[in-house]
C-alpha cells in the first residue's frame, strides 16, 4: 500500500489503442465495461466518457490486469465508482459462465472425441463439477454480496451482512481449474486430439488468470471501498 | 516413549536454546549434547542410540563438509538434521535429512524434526517423479472418498505418514483436490468406475 500507483503509467490522456497494446487481457476488460471497439484515435478519457464510463475506474481495473501484484492506494480507490466496480463484476461472472466455461468445455469436448465412452464421462463429470462450483460461487455473489453493497449505496440498513465477512476464499475452485490444467497436459489417453487439447489448455491458462485478476478486483478494490462506505 | 536427540553443536547457547524448545513441548528428549565430534570413540555416540542427531555443520572442515552425511552416517543410524546458520553453504546442506534454521520458531523446528522422521518411518523415499505402489494404494483410497484416519488404519501407518503421502501424490501429479485425483485414479484404471459412486 504504499506510492507504487505512482510507478504505473496508465493516464487518461493517453491513446486507446495505446493502452489495449500493453496487455491483451485488458480487450476483455474494454468489452466488459461496455465500451466497443472502433474508437479510433480516441484517448481513454474520450472514448469512456462517450461510453458512459468512469475513465478512473477504468484505468483503476486495468491496472490490475496489466500489471501483476498491483494494489491501489486510497487515493485511487476514493476516485474510482463502486457501482462501476460492481456492474463490472457482475459482467465478468456472465461472461465467464457464457463465454469462457462454454469455450473450456466445447474444447474439451472435442478434445476426448476420440476416446471410449467411460473416458469422455470421466472428463465430463469432473468439468460439470467445476462449472456447478464456479457457479455457485458467483451465485453468492450475485445473491449476497452485490445486493448488500447496493443497499450501503443507498445508505439502507445493510442487515446482518457486514462486507468483512465476505467470503475470501476462491481457492477450491482454483485448485480445480488447475487439476484440470495438470490432468489435460499429463494425463489424457493418447488418442486425444492435441490441438483440441492445446485449445482447452489455452483457454484453461485464460481463465486462471482473469479469475485470478477478478479476485484481486473484489478483494483489493471492492472490500476496502465498501468496508470505508460502511463506517461513513 | 519421546525420541532421543543427540545434539552436537558446538555453541552452548544455541545446543541449551534447543535442549530447552525439546524440553518445553515433549514428544522429543536430547539424550546429549556434543560440541563437536573429535576425540569421540565411535561406540560411544553408537551406544547414545540417538533417533535423531542435530549438528551444526561448522564442526567439519570446509574440505569435507561434502561428504559429512555419510560420516555421521556410519557412526549411526539416526536422522541427521544440520543447522543453518550465517555462512550456509547451500550445496553442503542439500545432503543433510533436513535443516533448521536459527530463525526457526519452536513448533516449526518440531513439525521438521517430525516430517524428517516420518519421511524415513515407512515411505521408500519417492526418488522417481512415478508414483509408487504404496502412493498408488493410498490414493485409491483417496478416490474412494476414505479419510485419513481410515487410510493410516488400514495400512498400520500413522496418520503423518498418510499426509506425507498424499503431498507426494500430489506433488507429482499437480493434483490437489479428491475429485482431480479421483479423475487420474479412474484414467489410469487404479479404479473402476463403480467404486466411486
Amino acid at each position: 500500500m504504499t506510492q507504487n500507483s505512482e510507478r504505473y503509467l496508465l493516464s487518461p490522456s493517453m491513446k486507446m489503442a495505446e493502452l489495449m497494446d500493453i496487455d491483451f487481457s485488458l480487450l476483455g476488460v474494454l468489452t466488459r465495461m461496455g465500451l466497443s471497439f472502433g474508437f479510433g484515435e480516441g484517448t481513454v478519457e474520450e472514448v469512456c466518457r462517450k461510453g458512459g464510463v468512469n475513465p478512473e475506474t477504468f484505468l483503476l481495473i486495468c491496472q490490475v490486469y496489466a500489471y501483476d501484484g498491483y494494489r491501489p492506494t486510497r487515493q485511487v480507490l476514493e476516485q474510482a465508482d463502486v457501482k462501476e466496480i460492481v456492474n463490472y463484476l457482475h459482467r465478468s461472472h456472465a461472461y465467464y459462465m457464457e463465454v469462457a466455461v462454454k469455450e473450456l468445455s466445447d474444447a474439451l469436448e472435442r478434445m476426448v472425441q476420440p476416446c471410449d465412452g467411460r473416458r469422455q464421462d470421466i472428463i465430463r463429470k469432473f468439468f460439470g463439477e467445476y462449472k456447478e462450483e464456479l457457479s455457485k460461487h458467483f451465485e453468492y455473489e450475485e445473491n449476497l454480496v452485490f445486493p448488500y453493497v447496493y443497499s450501503v449505496l443507498g445508505h439502507a440498513q445493510g442487515g446482518q451482512f457486514s462486507i468483512g465477512e465476505y467470503e475470501q476464499n476462491h481457492s477450491n475452485v482454483e485448485e480445480k481449474l488447475e487439476d484440470l490444467k495438470s490432468l489435460v497436459m499429463k494425463y489424457m489417453p493418447s488418442q486425444c486430439d492435441p490441438q483440441e487439447a492445446y485449445k482447452a489448455l489455452f483457454y484453461i491458462y485464460s481463465l486462471e488468470q482473469d479469475l485470478r485478476k477478478h479476485t484481486v478486483i473484489e478483494d483489493e478494490i471492492l472490500v476496502p471501498m465498501v468496508g470505508r462506505m460502511e463506517h461513513e | 516413549m519421546s525420541k532421543r536427540i543427540l545434539l552436537i553443536i558446538p555453541s552452548a547457547i544455541v545446543a541449551k536454546g534447543l535442549e530447552q524448545v525439546f524440553k518445553d513441548l515433549g514428544e522429543f528428549e536430547v539424550c546429549a549434547i556434543l560440541s563437536d565430534l573429535s576425540g569421540r570413540p565411535e561406540a560411544q555416540i553408537r551406544s547414545m542410540a540417538p533417533d535423531v542427531v542435530i549438528l551444526d555443520p561448522v564442526i567439519f572442515d570446509y574440505a569435507s563438509r561434502l561428504s559429512a552425511k555419510s560420516r555421521v552416517s556410519n557412526l549411526t543410524g539416526a536422522a541427521v538434521l544440520a543447522l543453518s546458520g550465517p555462512y550456509a553453504d547451500e550445496e553442503a546442506l542439500r545432503q543433510w535429512d533436513g535443516v533448521i534454521g536459527l530463525m526457526d520458531s519452536p513448533t516449526s523446528i518440531i513439525k521438521k524434526v517430525r516430517t524428517t522422521l516420518e519421511g524415513r518411518e515407512d515411505s521408500p523415499k519417492p526418488e522417481g517423479e512415478e508414483l509408487s505402489v504404496r502412493e498408488k494404494e493410498i490414493l485409491v483410497c483417496v478416490a474412494k472418498g476414505m479419510l485419513n484416519k481410515e487410510i493410516a488404519d488400514q495400512y498400520n501407518i500413522s496418520i503423518y505418514t498418510v499426509i506425507t503421502h498424499r503431498k507426494n501424490i500430489t506433488r507429482k501429479t499437480g493434483i490437489k483436490t479428491v475429485a482431480g485425483l479421483t479423475v487420474y485414479a479412474l484414467l489410469n484404471n487404479l479404479i473402476d468406475t463403480n467404486t466411486v459412486e
